[in-house]
């Protein structure tokens, strides 16, 4: 019996080993250890042996037991692995086909660019204002040194609602409406639309957008304006860029001055980008006029200030290689998307 | 403004290459917009003397001349110019020379015979026969000035100047003049100015006994100089004078009339020169114009003047308007024998206004708008008496006749160095800001500044800070931060629209950005009835056409155009953005209401009216919104009647959205079924919910409920959804519909929606009771409005 039992364990670890099919696999435990199985059978004669057998054989019987269980129970786990391992080959896509995309909308390329500079200014400490773009006269001009007969008026094709009432010609109307409101310290920016009686092409629209720029202190210098924007071109253009002030004339500063930026193409040497002149324009500014400030009831004497405006669209333009401003109008999806 | 350099070194001697020269006056303040070097392109053209025309012996319509170029022989040239002739001066571009645009001359054998070159004619050298009166278009140059063969070209006949193109600001009209850039370019290099004055030697006759000159509104001319010459030879004025004439762009008509250009341009001060015979009782009166008068302006055109316009006129009619242009009967003809030169200065808004109401800017007119010193018109027209004798073509009548306006004193400011420096930045001297003011015409005695009067533009210490700024170089000024801190941030509102902005980007939407303008058209496109009240715009009253004469009081049109846009392009699907204004008259008011819209549109493949609901939910909700009533609305015109909603929040129109009307689409030629919406920002805003609070996660298990009810197919869902709230009260946690049904065991007229209700309560386990209560409690409700369990 005891041989039998040996026999036992030897064919059923041999044939468990072997084993490569759940299904088999089952079969050998019934085959061994199910209520007729081998083991079983051989149990069932335990009553024939003597009391001094009857332990060593049980023992015996036991450890076999134990023994085939546990090999099945090793053939199990390995069979699982190999069916998770084939079930995940068998589960191997093309990661190279492409992905299955959410439609996420895309912001239009001038607000794109707004956004940028907002945040610029606004890290400077500079607040937002806005204004209305159906603007009086009174604001759009007059308050701004542009009485009725100036010729400054003549280069701003103004379209009228009627003899008070204007399409804004450009954001510094906002400059009076902040410091009329608020007392200095101001420190502000006013993005918007702004409109002229231009005919459209390529570069010329009737409705375009300016950012408004104005700060007003004790001791405000000119020297400041040229710190803020020299620090506003670098953080838009990168470290590298560089600029420079001329002198202009604008009738709500004094002193005036343009800025122009390095021609990114020829750095300064002159090609057709700049039109030969090394130089790009990019902004107006100058020192708030003392007759503007005490117009808005603000003390010349007392505060200083600056101002600047520049263009939205022609900076987008130039950074995007956009020779045609009518395409931020139109708003053809195959433009908005590629931004 | 061009300026010939020829020109400005009669009265600044600078030596320094255009480029150079460019750089620093645009720093100084004058703009350079570029520069011409004439000639630039002429190579190896030389001035040749014609021995011989002999004719070509295979070609009638050629000759071959010998032409000595100042070697020692002569080159021989073919030619098919017919006006050629032994001991003509002419052009001559020698073997290997250029013309201008590139043009490369070689030698070559015309008809067998060699040919050295070519002659060339007025174009070829890219002049006009302006510039060279006796000259011909198709022919050769003639030269007929003083030269020698051999002699380089460009010096021959004056092609080597250099004009500097300059952008002059409105404030600055005395450096529309030779004089006044003079005077800029010396100050900017720390050169000496070295100014003429005019001398005039004729002195026969009194200019008082021949004409006499009343200003009678002293205000509109502050003053009336007028000279006059006799035995005027009208005749092309000499070639140096038309060279800066050229240079200056202008063209060379006669010597009287260039004269006049040629003092305006050198002086700034424009003068017009008539006729004396027709001036009527040899009186010039400078008076306003009665009501109707007319004119015959020098161009040809007849102009009815007002009452507001300044004109000069003898005892009869006007003969002039004032500082903008003569009139055809008084000017200089061939047989004018005696002139008068007429150097005025009129007010700048006077004539920019009769300008402006005429439509006739000119020359004149531009200078005198900008506001020109009346101390300019004597020196002026003695100049132009001084060029009268230099040409020989007059005599020059004795005596000035000089009528002063209202002139106003010189302004006088403090020259208070400390605040220039503050406001500035920088900190220089007073006595180099002296220095600085001297060298462009002020004077200064102790704190007392002079302003010349040339220099209208400086009335303010703010003005001479510029002027010291300008020369002291803006590029020296410092870089400095401001001091001082302060707190860049968004108002609540600027969020608010950022918010929106953001959400709809991550909904799939694109921003666009459209006109504020609207055509009449776009609101019939729209089917807006005739008496809407939408169709109350602001209106231009100058626009540039009906498309751009409104603004917009909705912002619906502008999207269905670009949706519209969108579509004829080829453009499969849209979704489409826009945050911008709508106008809206006030009664009463100046300014209209502009009112931030957020547009949504909608076309193509999954676009219908419930994936632009779902937008506007999820709008309103990320926009926190306060509850809000969604409301059938069939009578919106844009609209499809029985597929538009109307959003209220405490009975306050929010927007509106809906599929579009299928006659709109049609207008707008958009082929397929499109979607739009138009939400009130600032209502929005306004009816924010309270601020978030965080709710603890519950603790206690929810219990769901699966309702399918029947009811009539016109009840809309909303009231069977604000049923089951009111009657399960507390305890509901979500209704959620998840099926709708019509067919087969449903009743005709009868629609089966099915419902997930999930009831909790935060503090307890819901007992069976508790629930069933709920269920029986809305089913009632349900019931009340007919509304039944589906069996």
């Amino acid at each position: 019996m005891k041989q039998q039992l040996e026999t036992i364990r030897e064919q059923a670890k041999e044939a468990i080993g072997r084993v490569s099919d759940a299904k088999v696999l089952e079969d050998l435990r019934v085959k061994y250890l199910g209520k007729k199985g081998e083991l079983t059978a051989i149990l069932k004669q335990m009553g024939r042996l003597s009391a001094d057998e009857r332990p060593v054989i049980g023992q015996l019987a036991n450890e076999v037991r134990g023994d085939i269980e546990q090999a099945i129970a090793a053939t199990n786990e390995k069979l699982k692995e190999r069916m998770l391992e084939e079930k995940l080959k068998s589960e191997t896509i093309d990661v190279t086909m492409p992905g299955r995309r959410t439609m996420v909308g895309k912001k239009h390329p001038l607000f794109q660019v707004l956004d940028e500079i907002e945040e610029i200014f606004l890290g400077m400490g500079f607040s937002i204002a806005e204004g209305p773009e159906v603007e009086l006269d009174y604001y759009n001009f007059e308050a701004l040194n542009i009485p009725k007969d100036h010729p400054a008026r003549d280069t701003q094709d103004t379209f009228y609602i009627d003899d008070n009432v204007v399409l804004r010609t450009q954001t510094s109307p906002m400059q009076i409406r902040v410091m009329e409101k608020q007392a200095p310290p101001i420190r502000i920016i006013s993005p918007g639309r702004v409109y002229r009686s231009d005919t459209v092409d390529a570069t010329h629209s009737p409705v375009f957008h300016q950012i408004e720029g104005l700060v007003v202190d004790k001791g405000v210098t000119m020297a400041d304006l040229k710190g803020t924007l020299e620090i506003f071109a670098k953080r838009l253009y990168g470290e590298d860029a560089q600029i420079r002030f001329r002198p202009h004339h604008f009738p709500f500063t004094e002193p005036s001055a343009e800025v122009d930026i390095m021609c990114f193409a020829c750095h300064g040497e002159g090609c057709r980008l700049c039109k030969g002149e090394g130089w790009i324009e990019i902004l107006g500014s100058g020192m708030v006029h003392p007759k503007v400030l005490s117009g808005c009831g603000i003390d010349p004497e007392e505060y200083s200030g600056f101002a600047f405006g520049l263009g939205l669209e022609r900076i987008v333009m130039r950074r995007y290689n956009i020779q045609d401003l009518r395409l931020f109008f139109e708003n053809d999806l195959r433009f908005l998307d590629q931004f | 403004m061009n300026l010939s350099q020829r020109w400005l070194s009669d009265f600044v001697k600078v030596d320094c290459p255009p480029r150079e020269y460019a750089h620093r006056l645009t720093m100084s303040g004058s703009k350079v917009e570029g520069y011409e070097i004439e000639g630039e392109e002429i190579t190896n053209v030389v001035v040749g003397r014609i021995l011989s025309v002999e004719k070509h012996p295979d070609a009638d319509k050629l000759v071959v001349c010998q032409v000595e170029v100042g070697r020692d022989e002569p080159v021989q040239i073919v030619t098919g110019a017919t006006n050629v002739f032994a001991g003509a001066l002419v052009p001559v571009a020698l073997d290997g020379s250029t013309l201008p645009g590139g043009v490369k001359i070689k030698k070559g054998k015309l008809r067998g015979i060699v040919s050295n070159g070519m002659m060339c004619s007025v174009s070829e050298l890219n002049v006009t026969v302006n510039d060279f009166p006796g000259a011909i278009e198709d022919g050769i140059l003639i030269i007929d000035e003083d030269c020698t063969p051999g002699e380089d070209i460009r010096t021959a006949l004056g092609l080597d100047d250099t004009v500097v193109e300059f952008e002059i600001t409105s404030n600055r009209p005395d450096c529309l003049s030779v004089i006044g850039l003079a005077r800029e370019t010396a100050a900017t290099f720390g050169l000496p100015l070295t100014l003429h004055e005019p001398a005039v030697k004729g002195n026969e006759g009194d200019i008082h006994e021949m004409l006499q000159v009343e200003i009678l509104n002293p205000k509109l001319c502050s003053r009336y100089t007028a000279k006059m010459v006799k035995n005027i030879k009208i005749e092309p004025s000499p070639r140096w004078l038309r060279e800066r004439l050229r240079a200056s762009g202008v063209r060379p008509i006669n010597n009287i009339v260039d004269i006049t250009n040629y003092v305006m341009l050198e002086y700034g001060q424009p003068m017009h020169a008539f006729d004396h015979k027709y001036v009527n009782g040899a009186k010039i009166n400078v008076r306003n114009a009665a009501e109707g008068e007319k004119i015959m302006t020098l161009d040809g055109i007849e102009r009815t003047l007002s009452p507001e316009m300044l004109v000069i006129a003898d005892e009869k009619a006007p003969v002039a308007v004032a500082g903008i242009m003569g009139g055809e009967f008084s000017g200089i003809m061939d047989d004018t024998n005696t002139i008068v030169f007429e150097s005025a200065c009129f007010s700048g808004s006077s004539v920019r206004t009769t300008a402006k109401k005429l439509g006739m800017r000119t020359e004149s007119s531009s200078r005198f708008e900008k506001g020109l010193d009346p101390h300019m018109t004597v020196p002026a027209v003695l100049r132009a008496c001084e060029l009268v004798e230099m040409l020989g073509a007059g005599e020059v009548v004795g005596g000035i006749i000089d009528i002063k306006g209202e002139i106003p004193e010189p302004t006088k400011l403090m020259l208070d160095a400390g605040w220039i420096n503050r406001f500035l930045g920088i900190d220089i001297s007073k006595e180099e800001m002296v220095k600085i003011l001297e060298k462009i015409g002020f004077t200064v005695e102790g704190d007392v500044i002079t302003v010349p009067t040339f220099r209208a533009d400086v009335e303010h210490k703010a003005d001479v800070a510029e002027e010291i700024a300008r020369f002291y170089g803006y590029d020296k000024i410092p870089v400095t931060a401001i001091k001082g801190t302060a707190e860049g941030r968004l108002t609540e509102t600027q969020k608010f629209e950022r918010l929106a902005r953001e959400t709809m980007l991550s909904l799939g939407a694109y921003e666009i950005n459209t006109y504020s303008f609207i055509s009449p058209k776009l609101y019939d496109k729209a089917m807006l009835p005739a008496d809407s009240q939408l169709r109350n715009s602001v209106v231009i009253s100058n626009p540039l056409g009906e498309d751009t004469s409104l603004m917009r009081t909705t912002t619906i049109p502008s999207m269905l155009d670009t949706l519209s846009r969108n579509y004829n392009n080829r453009n499969l699907e849209a979704a489409m953005f826009e945050i911008g204004n709508r106008y809206l008259p006030v009664e009463g008011e100046a300014l209209p209401d502009e009112r931030q819209q957020v547009t949504i549109g909608l076309y193509g493949r999954d676009a219908d009216f419930f994936l632009l609901k779902g937008m506007v939910e999820t709008l309103l909700d990320r926009l926190n919104a306060k509850e809000y009533d969604v409301q059938p609305d069939s009578g919106n015109p844009t609209f499809h009647p029985g597929r538009c909603a109307s959003i209220y929040i405490d009975g306050q129109l929010v927007g509106v959205m809906g599929e579009v009307h299928p006659l709109v689409l049609q207008n707008f030629e958009i082929g397929v079924k499109a979607y739009a919406a138009e939400l009130d920002l600032r209502t929005l805003f306004a009816n924010r919910a309270a601020e978030k609070q965080y709710k603890p996660l519950p603790k206690y298990p929810a219990t769901t409920r699966d309702l399918a009810l029947v009811c009539d197919e016109d009840v809309p869902v909303a009231k069977l959804q604000k049923a089951i709230r009111q009657a399960s009260g507390k305890i509901l946690e979500s209704i959620e519909m998840f099926d709708i049904y019509r067919g087969k065991q449903i009743p005709d007229g009868k629609k089966s929606i099915a419902y997930k209700i999930s009831l909790r309560a935060s503090d307890r386990t819901l007992t069976d009771e508790e629930t069933n209560g709920a269920m029986k409690k809305i089913l009632k409700a349900l019931a009340d409005i007919d509304v039944t369990l589906r069996s």
